[in-house]
């Protein structure tokens, strides 16, 4: 790693020196041609010709959305479940830097970098499905503020966001390219950009629920409530901490080398107490559906088609999960919380499909569904955001917590030079 | 005091024949606030009694727009939806009572849901009543699309440079003091067009002159906290492909009390966090002494 100190001579040289770094470190490791590299490569490249087609002919060259249906997988996959993905950074954050649960600290970089890299490519993906997109700046540089509309409160959260959770890596990025002196600085913003974070991301999971306020009359009534606000926050939580196991489970595989003493340690009992955590939230979020539908005296419509697929999300992907993962934690078995996990993703994708897709406007006769090239372009969003983080896992201290240890020798270091 | 005069407005309400439509008023507390202002915006009158069906106002709309010209023949039986190149269509409905002819348009809603889902303040409900859209503030997001309750703002789905397009009650005409193109454009007086005070006016004293042919229902005075295009019918609107299931108050509402949420949350949660994490501090020290 180049070390940039203080007496090295000139910006230049130093800048000269850390393209040189970066050059080096942006050339693959390992072997190229692997089946996951093939695969997503060739849907990269499809990707891109879609798009193409895409912004020189118009949005309905590729996909199915219509005057009835504006809004179909890219915003109802992409973005609504994405960013419920996304949530386990806020909240373990919560929980090492506000409760000062020391246990989650090796897991906590990993995810905020899977939460920054989510909201970076769904949301960038949010700029595919606008019509216009050179206007996007209008809400931001301040000629237009439509400040009574929920998706202006959400777009500059999304912003905010970003920046916080870029804030909270960036010690990371110090430490990989050497620079000390700016990682201190950098660490002590951490507490700000935290609590800054847990506040945004409160406001815009349930936000994005809020969206849907004005489509009352649109939304299957098993689904619409005036409660999706809060139902979207209080299943972000364990929407999050799913993906956080989930995710946890194969990049403790793929990327076995990288993972420090420290996080192979306390690996198990992490995941448990992340489990236990799904179960109590996945048992609100529950206990607040069933109330929302005994409230609004929904009785008549489970007799349906629409009631039969509302019990099976409500059944089958809440219910089950938190069986699954209290067993699982009960009788320390990880395969048991990972399918609990699993099932509950499901649940989110069903739960947010159903709200924005699936049940919105369930009264037409001609249903909206996908092209493939939308779903082409998803998992194409999905393979960048892979390849990014691998290529940052594989270079920067994310999955090993001894910089934590290394912080502490230093702080005292640094703390005795400046008293002496 | 404003507790008498409520009372007193109640019981004059209660006392006057037109019980039903000033109780409706006072519940709908949406519109209420605006209701001085709206009085005098622009409305339409679309007396469904009146209408041939000669769809006139398709090509009067079509020429005043530049828009592309109207099918000349059209299938009997199959409802139209106005579309990003029609911003005005009528349709013929066989009800109980014999056909019915229904323009369709956007109804320029007093507080719009699409306007106020707008983040860039595209879509705006003007001073004068028109609600238009504004291609160089818009992203294109159809947040508005997904937002109105009656679905008229619509995308063209295949163009590079797409716009959202809609009836804009032909804004530039009314500032030259015309009517819109339609209302110029019907020879069977079907329409009318003035201030929504006296469009209800209108309406209701149709209504009363001739109680028998038509419905007891102005559409649009309430429905969506009340439309700047209102609705005269002989049979119920239900039977002419109206939304009749309607909140009947604004939809900016329903996502107000989520946004007041926001300067409490932003405000106070902050502090409330700083202050759990310098209480838990403890807990990371004596872990870290051990």
């Amino acid at each position: 790693m180049a070390t940039v100190t203080a007496d090295t001579p000139g910006f230049w040289n130093g800048t000269r020196r850390f393209g040189r770094f970066l050059a080096s470190e942006m050339k693959p490791r390992g072997r190229i041609l692997t089946p996951f590299n093939v695969i997503t490569i060739v849907i990269m490249a499809v990707a891109a010709v879609i798009l193409f087609i895409r912004f020189t002919q118009g949005l309905g060259a590729v996909t199915n959305l219509s005057q009835d249906v504006p809004w179909g997988l890219w915003i109802g996959f992409d973005v609504i479940t994405g960013v419920a993905f996304a949530g386990g950074a806020y909240v373990l954050c919560f929980m090492v830097y506000i409760l000062n649960q020391e246990k989650y600290q090796p897991i906590v970089r990993v995810t905020v970098l899977n939460g920054f890299l989510a909201y970076v490519f769904y949301a960038g993906a949010l700029l595919l499905d606008l019509g216009r997109p050179w206007n996007v700046i209008n809400p931001i540089i301040g000629n237009s503020f439509g400040v009574s509309s929920v998706l202006f409160l959400v777009a500059w959260h999304f912003l905010l966001y970003m920046t916080a959770e870029l804030l909270e890596f960036a010690p990371a990025i110090a430490e990989w390219a050497g620079w000390p002196r700016l990682r201190r600085w950098l660490n002590r913003l951490t507490l700000g950009a935290v609590i800054f974070g847990i506040t945004l991301s409160t406001l815009h999971q349930s936000g994005l629920g809020a969206l849907y306020m004005m489509a009352r009359d649109k939304v299957h009534p098993l689904w619409y409530s005036e409660f999706i606000p809060i139902m979207f926050f209080v299943s972000s939580i364990f929407a999050g901490l799913s993906m956080v196991i989930f995710e946890g489970s194969i990049t403790h595989r793929v990327f076995h080398h990288r993972v420090g003493e420290d996080l192979e340690r306390s690996h198990a009992s992490i995941v448990r107490g992340l489990a236990r955590i799904c179960a109590g939230t996945l048992f609100v979020y529950l206990f607040l559906q069933v109330l929302v539908f005994v409230h609004g005296q929904k009785w008549e419509y489970l007799a349906t088609g629409w009631g039969a697929w509302y019990l099976l999300e409500m059944v089958g992907f809440v219910l089950v999960p938190i069986g699954f993962f209290l067993y699982g934690v009960a009788k320390k078995r990880p395969r048991l919380i990972g399918t609990g996990a699993v099932l509950t993703l499901i649940g989110i994708v069903l739960n947010r499909l159903n709200i924005s897709v699936i049940a919105f406007k369930w009264y037409l006769p001609v249903r909206y569904v996908p092209t493939w090239q939308e779903i082409v372009v998803t998992l194409a969003v999905l393979s960048a955001e892979i390849w990014v983080f691998r290529w940052v896992v594989n270079r920067m201290p994310v999955l090993d917590s001894s910089h934590v240890r290394a912080e502490v020798v230093e702080e005292a270091e640094h703390a005795a030079a400046s008293a002496a | 005091m404003r507790r008498r005069s409520a009372v007193k407005t109640l019981a004059l309400a209660a006392g006057s024949t037109l019980a039903g439509r000033n109780l409706a008023q006072a519940s709908t507390s949406g519109g209420e606030e605006n209701l001085a202002s709206t009085a005098e915006s622009a409305a339409i009158l679309i007396d469904t009694t009146k209408c041939m069906g000669c769809r006139m106002c398709e090509r009067a709309c079509a020429e005043a727009n530049g828009l592309p010209e109207p099918p000349k023949s059209v299938e009997p039986g199959v409802p139209r939806d106005t579309t990003e190149g029609q911003w005005t269509v009528v349709n013929r409905y066989e009800t109980e009572g014999g056909p019915v002819n229904v323009k369709r348009q956007c109804m320029h809603c007093l507080q719009p849901a699409c306007a106020s889902a707008c983040l860039t303040r595209a879509m705006v409900k003007t001073d004068d009543g028109p609600v238009i859209w504004r291609g160089d503030k818009c992203m294109g997001c159809r947040f508005c699309m997904l937002s109105c309750p009656f679905d008229v703002p619509k995308f063209e789905y295949h163009s590079a440079n797409p716009r959202i397009q809609k009836c804009r009650m032909c804004f530039d005409l009314l500032q030259e003091g015309e009517s819109p193109a339609c209302v110029s454009g019907c020879p069977a007086n079907a329409t009318a067009f003035g201030t929504r005070t006296e469009m209800l006016d209108l309406a209701w004293s149709r209504v009363y002159a001739e109680p028998d042919k038509y419905v007891h229902h102005v559409y649009g005075e309430h429905e969506a906290g009340g439309t700047g295009v209102l609705y005269l019918a002989s049979v119920p609107f239900d039977q002419l492909g109206f939304r009749t299931d309607l909140s009947l108050q604004a939809y900016p509402t329903f996502t107000r009390e989520f946004l007041y949420s926001v300067p409490f949350i932003l405000t106070m949660f902050p502090p409330f966090l700083l202050a759990v994490s310098k209480a838990t501090a403890g807990n990371r020290q004596e872990e870290g002494e051990d």
